[in-house]
């Protein structure tokens, strides 16, 4: 039951990336109608984004080593920490989070640039064309971070406070060394605001409501005298700073290197067409559901009947979907059924 | 597009074949001034010459664009070194039984797979190579070896050779012809050929009724579907062959070096077949061949310009700039390499899309009179027009596009 609960919590918790991911994706193909293979490498981006605040906050001043007395050492102290002995330290322990605040306008900054120098002249052709040249971006934008930042990867720490492991077994009444990392409990809850946020600015706001309408019917909100070009762009940077925050945030779990947008992207894409592509209700809920399945088929007792399943599961599940309901679980029947 | 070509290779043909075959096989000869005339390039020229003239049947003919062909080249590899530690260290079985099992595996996905089209299809490809590789690396372990690869060793049974009393004597047992041994230039000649043979199937593949029909289910699949042709076993057969094709390069990679490994299956080597037949232009015939040529020139040349090789190719610049010189250029060459080839593959796709053979096309359409090389078709989503047909089914004097 333990090994259960646990497995529910990590499947919620990739989950949650898989579902941030695909929310993104979905919205690029949606509205824009566009298929993105860069998308994986905007994950990445986040998640560097999060290295690239730490090593800023941590740049490092040489300063008298006290403790060694016969001779003059010295030591590497970030300036923060020498100059500000108080809220220097926390500020740098806090860099994770804080990279959400350098993140968001720099996904959003990056997702322009994106639209406007590269997406938008793709609209038009095919998805084939689209996939071939994302994914020539993606080579790009993983080469230049391996360049800056190198070939392996670089572990991020969860601020301290929360670097502990929640006793959730007295939660559900399981016994009381059933933990769980903090950390991943606040992705998860992370996950779930920002999701509920997208959600949110698409139903309340008039620009959101646009937006589904566009996803609804493209030609019809022209004919009916909105530009819905101009607002493309945004809806990129959007869906870029999900896949960003989904990376920020998920430092502590996985340490980011160059490669993991392309891991990623695959995962995304599964995910995308189980939900059914166009459908964001689809999308978060495949990404759990996924994340789920995956937890589940890691478990030692499913191990022990089909060996192996646990890495092929997702890709079963979607060729499954892909045959046997192509719309997916929350698509729009008669979307892409041919 | 006079009909005898469809039935009968024009003379033009047999001409590019001769020309294609003098090229390959004086490779060492011609490469030399590009610093390219050894054995191991030359090899990789040749086998990923083979995976992309197959990739182009499927890519370049039917415009179903697949992310799955590295699980073929995986099947192919793996066969062939299971060939040679059990049947015989002759090539022969091994190749043939990785064409026919990749041939299988090929049928199986296929099926699967073209059950959907467009972006469905290549999801479809892109879940099952993913699914091969990790299934290679844990649950398939015992047939191949996990990380290590699966490595020849003495104490193989080969039961062929037993059978026909030939040992094996000294340590590392070389792949071999019928007693000649496969080693540096016999094995680079030995993919040349076969290089040659592939090369001549597409050829024959294009100019045929069959190739016809996929050119036409590029063009439009559901106006073929309307007109009566089912298309699943024209698309089914086209796959297959791709993976053959797929399988006869993973064979001839353990020709050269009899060790399998399961990184070849990933679907990031799938997409570098599809870099390079979108490089040399997809539906050509020479295009994907020139395009793999290119990338793995870029890929072992370029990487090997180091920092110390780039400071001697610029020393006779001036020393105030010669760093910032060798740095930037530092940045796409070595191990930059990568960035080069993904803002190359971009530029293509973004000016060019029909590779390099439509650079050609184009450079050779500003000399000609009539201006028929000015027609640049640009790939749209457009339904009902024939953009990409055009390339390959022109009515250009000198007969169809090479």
């Amino acid at each position: 039951m333990d090994a259960i609960l646990l497995q529910v919590l990590n499947g919620l918790d990739k989950g949650g990336a898989y579902a941030l991911i695909a929310l993104g994706l979905t919205l690029t193909f949606g509205t824009l109608g566009v298929v993105n293979f860069a998308h994986g490498a905007l994950f990445m981006l986040g998640a560097f984004c999060a290295v690239a605040t730490n090593e800023l906050l941590t740049i490092s001043t040489k300063v008298k080593d006290e403790s060694i007395t016969f001779f003059d050492a010295f030591k590497e102290v970030p300036i923060l920490e020498a100059k500000f002995p108080v809220i220097g330290p926390i500020i740098v322990d806090y860099s994770v989070p804080l990279a959400i605040l350098v993140t968001v306008p720099l996904m959003l900054l990056v997702g322009w640039v994106m639209e406007r120098g590269l997406i938008r002249h793709f609209y038009k052709r095919t998805h084939a064309d689209q996939i071939l040249v994302t994914f020539g971006l993606a080579i790009v934008v993983q080469e230049i971070v391996r360049h800056y930042f190198g070939a392996n990867p670089i572990p991020q720490l969860a601020p301290d406070i929360v670097a502990g492991s929640a006793s959730i077994g007295s939660w559900f009444g399981l016994g009381d060394n059933v933990v769980y990392p903090w950390w991943r409990l606040i992705y998860l809850v992370f996950a779930l605001v920002i999701i509920g946020a997208t959600f949110a600015f698409l139903r309340f706001t008039t620009f959101g409501m646009v937006v589904r309408a566009g996803m609804q019917d493209r030609e019809m909100v022209g004919m009916l005298g909105i530009d819905i070009q101009r607002r493309f762009t945004i809806v990129f940077g959007l869906a870029a700073v999900c896949a960003g925050l989904a990376g920020v945030m998920y430092t502590p779990i996985l340490p980011p290197d160059y490669h993991m947008g392309m891991d990623f992207l695959v995962l995304s894409f599964v995910v995308v067409v189980v939900g059914g592509m166009g459908s964001l209700g689809g999308a978060v809920l495949a990404g759990f559901l996924l994340g789920i399945l995956q937890s589940f088929a890691s478990l030692t007792e499913i191990k022990a009947i089909v060996p192996g399943i646990d890495q092929v599961i997702i890709y079963l599940v979607a060729v499954a979907v892909l045959l046997i309901r192509p719309r997916g679980l929350m698509g729009r029947a008669g979307v892409m059924e041919d | 597009m006079n009909s005898s070509s469809l039935s009968r290779s024009s003379a033009s043909d047999w001409v590019l074949l001769a020309l294609f075959s003098a090229a390959v096989l004086t490779m060492p000869v011609w490469l030399a001034p590009f610093g390219a005339n050894y054995p191991d390039l030359m090899q990789k020229f040749a086998i990923f010459g083979v995976f992309a003239i197959g990739f182009n049947i499927l890519f370049g003919l039917t415009g179903y664009l697949s992310f799955g062909h590295a699980a073929f080249l995986g099947v192919g590899s793996y066969t062939a070194v299971w060939s040679f530690k059990l049947l015989s260290m002759n090539v022969l079985p091994a190749i043939l039984f990785s064409v026919i099992l990749s041939g299988l595996f090929a049928c199986l996905i296929g099926f699967i797979s073209l059950r959907r089209s467009g972006i469905y299809f290549s999801i479809l490809t892109l879940a099952f190579a993913q699914m091969s590789y990790k299934l290679a690396y844990s649950v398939l372990t015992p047939i191949t070896n996990g990380e290590s690869g699966l490595q020849l060793s003495l104490g193989d049974a080969r039961v062929l050779d037993a059978a026909m009393g030939i040992e094996v004597t000294r340590s590392l047992p070389t792949p071999n012809l019928f007693g000649l041994e496969l080693r540096d230039q016999a094995a680079f000649y030995f993919c040349a050929v076969v290089l040659i043979l592939a090369f001549f199937i597409a050829l024959r593949i294009f100019r045929s009724p069959f190739g016809m029909m996929l050119k036409a289910i590029k063009s439009n699949q559901t106006r073929m579907a309307y007109t009566g042709f089912n298309t699943r076993p024209y698309l089914i057969w086209a796959f297959v062959i791709s993976g053959m094709f797929a399988g006869l390069a993973g064979s001839l990679m353990a020709v050269t070096d009899p060790l399998a490994g399961a990184e070849r299956m990933q679907w990031t080597a799938s997409g570098e077949v599809v870099l390079m037949t979108i490089l040399g232009g997809a539906g050509t015939l020479i295009g994907p061949v020139i395009g793999a040529a290119l990338i793995k020139y870029f890929e072992n040349i370029l990487s090997a310009f180091n920092a110390g090789a780039l400071n001697r190719a610029f020393e006779a610049l001036p020393d105030s700039i010669q760093p910032f010189v060798v740095d930037t250029v530092g940045l796409f060459v070595g191990d930059g390499w990568h960035l080069t080839l993904g803002l190359v593959f971009m530029l293509v796709v973004i000016f060019l899309p029909g590779g390099i053979m439509e650079g050609v096309r184009r450079i050779g359409g500003l000399f000609r009179r009539d201006g028929a090389g000015d027609k640049v078709p640009a790939r749209s989503a457009a339904p009902g027009s024939t953009p990409a047909a055009t390339t390959t089914v022109s009515a250009t004097p000198s007969g169809a596009a090479r």
